[in-house]
């Protein structure tokens, strides 16, 4: 065995060990060896899958699945620039270049040292605190020319990240409104005993009787959830947090688990009371792993006080606890059934449904799937009953929700409104003026212009799972269509023809226009292209992949008009010079060797 | 399978529907899937002529009513071809993978060209040291594209190949006027 191997088993032996050398916790095997290995070599690939005894191909797809996972040396520090339209907005493109002058770099490339590399990442989730980057894995927000000065002596001192001054790795929770969920004093295992009180059926009949709607945006009824899963014949059910908050533009979960991860706990256990399970996981977006050391703390405080492990309460067989998973870049696991193959440690690509996870999900059996703030909303049920939180909000829409406002206002940051809200409160509150437009929900969400804004925040008018992301007078919303182009195109996994061929389409044509060559053809190519992913696509990504785009199409045509040329059609790309490098390699320049450029 | 193509003749074609087909870059597969459509080809030629096509051996194209185009763009006489069809043909079709979005041939796209010609004319034992030069060989571009980045395209047919079904459905409704319509299972991507 060579010296190489033997520092590799030295190194994975413990991470194995640690992780009881079970392969559903790849990904987070994974992570630490990366850690310390800084990439994952072909190597490193076979040794695990021999460990693991599980074919060196699944090792493979995983690392290659997911953007946090190198196969290649990416540097001791990498840098990675959010660049969702918000970021956009704040000067981020300045910025990268700035960096990348400053380090002598092009982007995604390592340093010659192999200290460093720099390159651009979908939203990191700190819109209201933009323009962001993540180092290591650590977020800096608030970046300013000075900020990337400082960072880049940092990077060239070559001091570890962890020993880096803590002011730079503040990230703030910015609650501008507070309301049932925010404002309320929290006190630890208050709602896991008011659940345990009413005992399992009854807690399911409050769940019911409140109506509470999934927050993730799809709002599916959450007692109903709750009830088949419990009902599904099985030996073993699980529930699962859904904290893979990648929607470009939502930021709310991550305020719910830096500063409210109690709520999220307690709800997760009383969803294991109610329905029989033994085991949770919160399904952690890479993006905030910051947050896992004071969660893992928080943990270990309510297994300390009772609330979780074996015989929570003193109640026989009333056993629960709580693993945190983390994700590593990858915004379709978001989508439940691919957020649960990526908890078996394989790719996360989405499964076909039926069978729902409610009967089949991890491993095979029944699991709910819940938001991160539906589950802070259990706690609420849990307290105060379904009757009384049937009471706030609209009929179809029970209850308060936490907004996440980003763009162009005075006040960015988390809004907790009741259901029913008009859009236009939500601006007059936050102080945007001179609004054009507002991204619900954001890319795969709605844009609406301002003869819309009377429209209220619920399911049966503008449902959202939280994003609100603001554009002011002098935006030009064709960079924000393309932006989102960018985005689902970078995002699609790849799975399916129609989402992996249409988004990457739809992002060559937005550009072509941006480019100056696209006529009224690719407007029409881009609408029936979205009509194309919407019916045959896989899954909700390339469902709604395009709809944000057509929707900017129909409300800011001028914006996308003015880049258009008047002519019938244009090449996609300089023919004539297409031909140049043949020309060169054959030393031909006759009129053949020609195209002009027609 | 629909037989509306063959009660036609008798009321409305005085003048047949003329047809150009060519491949640019492709495998000729789509083609032998065009033939797929078996003795469906009898009611088609009630109906329509074939101008320029690998059927006729038509060296270049006249004024046409539809043109349907396999492969990709990849040399300049492929850039040729398809603008004399976008000149001529009113409607114009891409079918298959790689009319539509580069297919196969597009799996250059990621080498440098001057690369991969010297690698395959200078680098083997065997041959000379010459990249052919000669005026009379089109020279290849940079990159594969799929043929709507070169000219404006009506409809995309996609599928590799697409069957001789899927495009007796898409041309036998565009003869009939109607706005042609592909579902499950005759449209696949792949």
């Amino acid at each position: 065995m060579t010296h190489l191997t033997m520092s590799l088993v030295e190194i994975a032996t413990p991470i194995l060990e640690r992780h009881k050398r079970d392969h559903t916790r790849l990904l987070q095997i994974l992570h630490d060896i990366q850690d310390e290995l800084d990439y994952i070599s072909p190597e490193t690939m076979e040794y695990l899958a021999h460990e693991l005894e599980i074919p060196i191909t699944q090792v493979q797809s995983v690392v290659e699945f997911y953007s946090f996972f190198h196969s290649k040396p990416h540097g001791k520090f990498r840098i990675l620039f959010s660049d969702n339209i918000t970021d956009r907005m704040l000067g981020n493109k300045d910025l990268f270049d700035h960096m990348l002058n400053r380090l002598h770099l092009t982007p995604d490339t390592v340093s010659e040292d192999g200290l460093v590399s720099v390159g651009m990442t979908s939203c990191t989730g700190m819109c209201d605190q933009g323009p962001a980057l993540l180092i290591n894995n650590m977020p800096i927000t608030h970046l300013t020319p000075r900020r990337i000065d400082e960072i880049c002596d940092l990077v060239k001192s070559g001091l570890p990240v962890n020993h880096w001054p803590s002011h730079y790795f503040k990230v703030d929770n910015n609650i501008r409104r507070a309301d049932e969920l925010l404002a309320t004093a929290y006190n630890m295992g208050d709602a896991i005993k008011a659940a345990v009180a009413k005992g399992a059926q009854s807690m399911l009949d409050e769940m019911k009787r409140s109506n509470l709607r999934g927050r993730g945006g799809a709002g599916f009824t959450t007692g109903v959830k709750w009830e088949l899963c419990r009902n599904a014949p099985s030996d073993e059910r699980f529930i699962v947090c859904n904290a893979d908050e990648g929607e470009p533009g939502t930021f709310k979960d991550r305020v719910l688990l830096q500063s409210f991860a109690g709520h999220v706990f307690e709800g997760m256990t009383i969803a294991g009371f109610t329905t029989g399970a033994k085991q949770g996981f919160v399904y952690l977006r890479a993006e905030y792993k910051y947050l896992v050391k004071s969660l893992q703390i928080f943990l270990d405080n309510m297994r300390a006080a009772g609330f979780l492990g074996k015989n929570i309460l003193g109640i026989e067989g009333f056993d629960f606890d709580i693993d945190i998973h983390l994700g590593a870049g990858a915004y379709v696991c978001g989508e439940e059934t691919a957020l649960i193959e990526s908890l078996e440690g394989k790719a996360g690509r989405p499964r076909i449904r039926p069978p729902f996870p409610v009967t089949c999900g991890y491993k095979n059996k029944p699991t709910v799937v819940n938001n991160v703030e539906t589950l802070c909303k259990v706690t609420e049920i849990a307290r105060r009953g379904g009757a009384w939180y049937e009471g706030r909000g609209t009929r179809q829409s029970t209850g308060t929700k936490l907004l996440s406002v980003s763009g162009d206002c005075a006040r960015p940051g988390i809004y907790e409104f009741p259901f029913g809200v008009r859009i236009s409160d939500v601006l007059e509150e936050c102080g945007a003026k001179d609004v054009i437009a507002v991204q619900i929900s954001g890319a795969a969400g709605v844009c609406l212009a301002p003869h819309e804004f009377h429209h209220r925040i619920a399911f049966e008018d503008v449902p959202t799972a939280g994003s609100f992301m603001i554009f002011g007078k002098d935006r030009d919303m064709f960079d924000v269509a393309l932006n989102f182009a960018e985005f689902f195109a970078h995002e699609s996994c790849g799975f399916c023809s129609p989402c992996r061929i249409g988004t990457s389409l739809v992002k060559d044509m937005m550009e072509k226009i941006a480019a100056g060559r696209g006529t009224k053809y690719e407007i029409n190519e881009i609408q029936r292209l979205r009509d194309q992913m919407k019916n045959f696509a896989h899954c909700g990504l390339g469902q709604t992949a395009g709809n944000a785009i057509c929707d900017c199409i129909t409300k800011f045509r001028p914006a996308f008009d003015k880049h258009l040329s008047s002519r019938d059609f244009l090449p996609a790309f300089d023919l004539e010079l297409s031909l140049a490098r043949s020309r060169e390699v054959t030393h031909r320049d006759d009129a053949d060797a020609h195209l002009g450029a027609k | 399978m629909d037989t509306q193509v063959s009660s036609q003749p008798q009321k409305v074609a005085k003048r047949k529907i003329r047809v150009a087909t060519t491949s640019l870059s492709g495998c000729f597969g789509c083609h032998m899937s065009l033939l797929d459509i078996d003795e469906r080809i009898l009611q088609l030629i009630e109906v329509v002529e074939f101008d320029r096509s690998p059927i006729t051996d038509i060296k270049h194209c006249g004024p046409c009513d539809i043109g349907l185009i396999e492969g990709s763009v990849c040399n300049s006489e492929n850039v040729h071809v398809l603008r004399e069809f976008r000149e001529n043909c009113n409607v114009l079709i891409a079918f298959g993978a790689c009319a539509v979005a580069g297919g196969l041939p597009a799996q250059r796209n990621h080498l440098d060209i001057g690369d991969a010609l010297r690698e395959v004319y200078c680098d083997r034992a065997g041959l000379g040291k010459q990249i052919p030069n000669d005026r009379e060989l089109p020279l290849l571009l940079d990159k594969v594209h799929p043929i709507n980045e070169v000219v404006r395209v009506d409809y995309f047919i996609p599928g590799c190949p697409p069957s001789g079904d899927t495009i007796w459905k898409f041309v036998t409704d565009l003869i009939a006027g109607h706005m042609p319509r592909l579902e499950h299972p005759l449209l696949k991507f792949d």
